[in-house]
């Protein structure tokens, strides 16, 4: 289960404003990606171009052969099918309870009845920890109640690909603790391909197999979460490190001066890389690798400490075994 | 530079041309499979509660005002006995379908770009996109259907409460005698002008409903937006409302020669 997400060459510009240009990766089948970014580098633009809601200048979007960046109205709207989305403000239906809004995909795609329609909305409300709220209207709870009530409508119809834009935008740390969790569970469960768009970057060091980061108009890096926690490539090791040191600035970029009189700086070591999230039940993920298996196949020196249940900033570290860490 | 100015002035032509598209995309959704019956329902029932009162209120003072106007005029020629005549002609022709459309762009109108602007804004129509539903189908063409009928029967209402407005000012204000008000209303209406009114109505509603959506459709930039739309969906069915109303009554004297009493 899960399918592959190949972009190739993408181009989007709005009038005369680039957005990004020749961005190029592969979500590889029932792995957990995350896509960051500073504000405003099109993260949610790329979103919706991977669902065929924004068409792109250039470059294709295949999924199981179909382009969706060119394929007819009616093959993207069999394509969207395949896919579960969880919009940022979770965009449920205002004038619909919680439960019709999460039936809405299953009465309008399945000829199942009233009854077995009921059995798998309770389920995923359940999975969401919203059982009790599902005859309220989206405009009584709360933004993180919505965001929840999104996803159980996301994984009503068992999406193969699951898009999610900003899961941790407006949820306290604890929610977001758990929303993490939720979904490393849900990758056992499903082994659906997940896209994350985020730029919470404790989430990103711990849930992800692979990261990608957006930067200045391109697609700076894409790749296994440990390559990128161990890059040296500034503009990733200012972003996954939350500095102010590097390349980005607070607008955009850094001019000239300000490069010149951090030039003499010296960077901050790397911290060390965090244990990744594990499911809840102890079995591990279909497509988790061992950790430190990246590092180790290509000869990178992970920074010291890495690995160790007790790491630093790794809220789901504190669960992994200890007797698991390499060192 | 000039090619900023060519864009800004070619823009509007760009807005039209985009407004006909999708007029287009929802003719063809009309006939897609499953039909929105209840959506169908609920916004026939919607529209027609926020527009029946408002509209027979502006439909007495409509009939009101022709037969006084009239009335005082032919007086002069002493060919009183042809209010009634005037007062059909002028109702059924243009006011009912201009009042209806007005109130049906007014009120329905701006009720279907405010809804349809929010759900845009809220990422509501993307949302069910990508659940595989089209939104054209799934909330347009119900309501483009819905007003087209209601603006149909809110024809009627305008044209018998426009008339008896003017069978009360006609015969209990200016004394005129009920038989000749009655006698003459088929001197100068003929069937030919029930039909041309319902036929505009029918018209008005759907473009109406059309302009409406597209804007609510098309809305964007937060709340500030959906306003705009709101805004500019009223203003430009207005616009489109006189013209599309002055072609096709020119239309319907060419092809239907008018009663000469």
């Amino acid at each position: 289960m899960g399918v592959d997400v190949k972009i190739e060459g993408l181009t989007k510009s709005f009038g005369k404003q680039l957005i990004w240009k020749d961005v190029t990766l592969t979500l590889p089948a029932g792995e957990i990606s995350v896509m960051l970014g500073p504000s405003g580098t099109g993260k949610s633009v790329l979103l919706k171009t991977l669902i065929g809601l924004i068409k792109p200048d250039t470059g294709s979007v295949v999924i199981e052969g179909v382009d969706i960046a060119s394929c007819s109205e009616r093959d993207l709207y069999e394509v969207r099918k395949l896919f579960g989305v969880l919009f940022q403000d979770g965009a449920m239906f205002g004038s619909m309870d919680l439960f019709d809004n999460v039936a809405f995909p299953l009465r309008e795609h399945t000829k199942k009845s009233e009854s077995e329609i009921r059995n798998i909305v309770m389920e995923k409300m359940d999975l969401v920890g919203l059982i009790g709220a599902e005859n309220k209207l989206p405009g009584e709870i709360s933004g993180g109640m919505r965001k929840r009530a999104g996803l159980a409508r996301a994984l009503v119809l068992d999406p193969e690909i699951l898009l999610i834009d900003e899961p941790d935008s407006g949820l306290d740390p604890v929610r977001t603790a758990f929303i993490n969790q939720l979904f490393i569970d849900l990758n056992a469960q499903i082994d659906a391909t997940f896209l994350i768009v985020t730029h919470d970057i404790n989430s990103t060091r711990t849930v992800p197999d692979n990261i990608g980061l957006l930067y200045h108009k391109h697609l700076a890096m894409y790749g296994p979460r440990e390559m990128l926690l161990s890059s040296e490539e500034p503009v990733v090791r200012q972003f996954l490190n939350a500095q102010t040191i590097g390349p980005i600035g607070m607008s955009e970029e850094k001019d000239a001066d300000e490069l010149a009189a951090e030039k003499d700086m010296g960077l901050p070591p790397l911290p060390p890389i965090p244990m990744q999230l594990e499911p809840s039940n102890g079995i591990p993920r279909k497509y988790q690798r061992p950790p430190g298996a990246w590092c180790r196949e290509n000869g990178v020196t992970p920074p010291p400490g890495s690995f160790q249940a007790d790491a630093a900033m790794a809220p789901g570290g504190m669960k992994a075994d200890p007797t698991k860490a390499p060192h | 530079m000039s090619s900023l100015t060519a864009a800004r002035a070619l823009k509007p032509i760009g807005t039209a041309g985009s407004l006909f598209a999708f007029a287009l995309d929802v003719g063809r959704a009309v006939f897609r499979r499953p039909f929105q019956f209840r959506e169908f329902i609920q916004q026939a029932w919607f529209i027609a509660s926020v527009t029946i009162v408002p509209t027979a209120l502006v439909a007495i003072p409509f009939g009101a005002v022709i037969a006084l106007q009239v009335g005082g005029l032919v007086a002069q020629f002493g060919a009183q006995s042809f209010v009634g005549s005037a007062a059909v002609l002028a109702v059924v022709q243009q006011a009912a379908p201009i009042a209806t459309a007005l109130l049906v762009a007014g009120a329905g109108g701006s009720a279907i770009a405010a809804d349809l602007g929010a759900r845009k804004i809220r990422e509501e129509l993307d949302a069910m996109m990508v659940l595989g539903i089209d939104p054209i189908q799934r909330l347009v063409v119900p309501r483009v259907l819905a007003c087209m009928m209601i603006a149909v029967f809110l024809n009627g209402l305008v044209s018998i409460v426009g008339v008896m407005g003017g069978y009360v000012f006609n015969v209990i204000i200016q004394g005129g005698t009920p038989g000749a008000y009655l006698a003459s209303f088929t001197a100068l209406a003929q069937m030919a002008d029930l039909w041309q009114g319902l036929a505009k109505a029918l018209v008005f509603g759907l473009i109406a409903a059309i302009v409406a959506s597209y804007m609510g459709m098309n809305a964007g930039g937060g709340p500030k937006g959906v306003g705009d739309a709101v805004n500019q969906s009223v203003v430009i069915t207005f616009l489109l409302l006189f013209i599309v109303n002055f072609v096709m009554s020119a239309i319907f004297l060419q092809i239907i020669p008018s009663k000469s009493g």
